[in-house]
């Protein structure tokens, strides 16, 4: 904890792709139980397809770094068995639509072996995985799966927004005991952020309140807080007053700190790129018109992408994803409600 | 060939544990003191008994719903093994894994697997810890001749070879997956012959003779001890109560399974014993005797045993309870 690098190596921004690679770096040098692995994760191969993991393979060596064949039923079992062996594996499945080859893996046993053996092993493993609609990679190579995940008993969902807390909120899903599945935006990888103090610890179940407001709580995870946060300073200045709650773990929700802040203000749109449908912003939405019955001023809002696979062509890609406009069109609705 | 009597004896009193509790399972079931589904391991003994010889308690295993006879062979307390059955706060897992999920890290039994083919990624990975700690401890990933047609066995088999991981897949190949005949599933007559696909040495044994079984995972635990590897064994055996309790095996050719029943593993490595003069008749009714009343104090404990709290419901989702 706390381990504070010299300033030299220190940029004032950085990526969250560097980000990453510090916070990994950060693990394996700390801990000898943690191991790195994935499809091209080392530096034979390139540091991984955008250099997350550039440079651990030479630093730590092919033992604990090390590339796997594209296999991911094969690799994600593996770290199912060496999280229950006692270490603390990262595994990179490359992109999140790929979870889907190795779901029994991950949903029939690193989420429930803790529960079936009735606490006598656990899986204390990471998925990182990337996705994210933008880069015309269409429909197998976009999707926002986390609902999939949220829905499994025994396993956790991180989703960062930013840098800051890319790195601590890896340290701490490191150190977990149970299995977690790390999503990182791809599009804003490379977007510069505040760079994280080398150490810090992000704890996974808690939200943050990146805005204070009065009037509606706009909450958000992973890339659509890069949408809320300007949309809420546009709103400001017609005069409503929004307060951004960035979840941070989509799984297990906050529910303290969404009621706090939901009793304040009355309303609550929920925003993410995934598709609206059973999405997270419907079991946020339930939660709230469950306890907040009688406080709320209006019906909860969601703004999601349309229920459909992501579409290549641009046009379509861009109709797919809420628009700015959407959100301010659900904020006005809430107002009014 | 095991040199020592104690050793072929050991494997006898492996066997019979395996047996008695396999036929005490279902008269219990059939009773209607349990319900479950359980798949039977009667006919399949010989393989983890004389494989189980070679283990250290440290060496890992991996299983699949029909696995008691590797729980029992690894050293999973027959007590602990019955209450989990149960469904009994004093089982293995608390009586929240049940036949198809055992678990007893004590003696090595890691995970036990409902989902065919889903043991073999699990078993790469308690072998790759001990490869990155420098151990020399092994793991047998078991699995049955239907999971050798998922992607899980050839994605697995592929990792543990490029990796030389210090694993040994056993197929246990009961001719039957499900309800479909080996020669109507699998593209192969002989299952091992797939390892050369993967860079490793593959061998088909009659996994109803303990002597060949004995040899075979000899050979494959030494070379995964010595950093060179995993080897896939097919072991050729029956199953004889079918796919699950009350399955009628109408499928199986009424010839095929008279001629497995008649050479039925048990009494024919009992004969060889005595015949060989390893052990006496009365040595060998001893250690029945013995297992016998270890079953019965071990149905008693399961039966007696309480109920789960439904507190449990809570509790091992994550490392905190659930509020």
């Amino acid at each position: 904890m706390n381990e504070v690098r010299p300033p030299a190596k220190r940029a004032a921004k950085v990526s969250t792709i560097q980000a990453l690679n510090w916070a990994l770096e950060d693990a394996l040098e700390a801990d000898p139980r943690v191991i790195v692995f994935g499809e091209d994760v080392a530096d034979r191969q390139g540091g991984g397809i955008v250099k997350v993991t550039q440079g651990l393979s030479g630093k730590f060596g092919d033992l604990r770094v090390r590339s796997t064949p594209i296999s991911e039923m094969a690799f994600v079992g593996a770290a199912v068995g060496a999280s229950i062996a006692g270490l603390r594996p990262v595994v990179e499945v490359m992109l999140m639509n790929f979870t889907a080859v190795c779901m029994d893996q991950i949903t029939n046993h690193a989420a429930k072996l803790r529960f079936m053996s009735g606490g006598q092993t656990h899986v204390p493993m990471v998925i990182r995985t990337m996705t994210g609609s933008g880069f015309g990679t269409g429909g197998q190579h976009s999707d926002f799966l986390e609902a999939w995940y949220c829905h499994t008993p025994g396993i956790k969902v991180v989703a960062p927004s930013n840098p800051t807390d890319a790195y601590g909120l890896m340290r701490s899903a490191i150190e977990d005991p149970d299995p977690v599945m790390f999503i990182e935006h791809m599009p804003s990888y490379w977007a510069q952020g505040t760079a994280p103090e080398r150490g810090i610890f992000v704890p996974l179940g808690r939200a943050a309140v990146l805005r204070e407001g009065t009037d509606v709580t706009l909450i958000g995870y992973s890339r659509s807080i890069h949408d809320i946060l300007p949309v809420a300073e546009k709103l400001g200045t017609e005069g409503v007053s929004c307060e951004v709650i960035d979840l941070r773990t989509v799984s297990p929700l906050d529910m303290k700190t969404i009621l706090a802040s939901v009793r304040k203000t009355g309303r609550a749109v929920v925003v993410h790129e995934a598709v609206r449908s059973f999405g997270p912003g419907a079991e946020i939405s339930a939660r709230l018109h469950e306890l907040l019955w009688g406080v709320l001023k209006a019906p909860v809002q969601r703004v999601a992408s349309k229920d459909c696979p992501v579409p290549f062509s641009k046009v379509l890609e861009q109709g797919f994803i809420y628009s700015h406009e959407e959100i301010m069109a659900a904020v006005r609705k809430a107002m009014a409600g | 060939m095991p040199h020592q009597n104690r050793t072929l004896v050991d494997i006898y009193r492996k066997m019979s544990l395996i047996k008695q509790n396999d036929d005490r399972f279902i008269a219990v079931i059939k009773a209607g003191k349990l319900v479950m589904p359980y798949y039977s391991v009667r006919g399949q003994e010989c393989i983890p008994a004389a494989i189980s010889v070679r283990l250290s308690k440290q060496d890992t295993i991996v299983t699949i719903y029909r696995g008691v006879h590797d729980m029992l062979a690894k050293g999973v307390p027959t007590k602990l093994l019955w209450a989990e059955l149960a469904g009994r706060v004093t089982g293995t897992c608390k009586g929240k894994g049940g036949p198809m999920h055992v678990t007893h890290p004590e003696s090595g039994c890691m995970v036990t697997t409902g989902i065919v083919g889903a043991s073999m990624p699990i078993a790469c990975g308690l072998a790759l810890a001990a490869q990155v700690r420098g151990e020399t401890h092994v793991t047998i990933a078991n699995f049955g001749d239907g999971a050798s047609n998922i992607g899980a066995f050839h994605e697995s088999l592929n990792l543990a070879s490029v990796w030389k991981l210090p694993v040994v897949f056993v197929c246990q190949n009961n001719l039957f997956a499900e309800h479909t005949a080996l020669r109507d599933g699998t593209s192969v007559v002989d299952i091992s012959v797939r390892a050369a696909g993967y860079g490793m040495p593959g061998v088909t044994i009659d996994g109803n003779d303990p002597l060949a079984v004995y040899d075979a995972a000899g050979v494959a635990i030494a070379r995964a001890r010595a950093g060179d590897g995993p080897s896939l064994i097919e072991a050729r055996t029956f199953r004889f109560n079918g796919h699950v309790v009350g399955d009628s095996g109408d499928y199986i050719p009424k010839a095929e399974y008279a001629a497995a029943v008649a050479a039925d593993p048990f009494p024919r490595y009992r004969l060889y014993l005595i015949d060989g003069g390893f052990a006496s008749d009365a040595e060998l009714d001893s250690i029945d005797g013995e297992i016998a009343r270890e079953i019965d104090d071990a149905v008693e404990f399961a039966l007696a045993s309480a109920q789960p709290d439904l507190a449990e419901l809570r509790r091992d989702i994550f490392a905190d309870e659930l509020v």
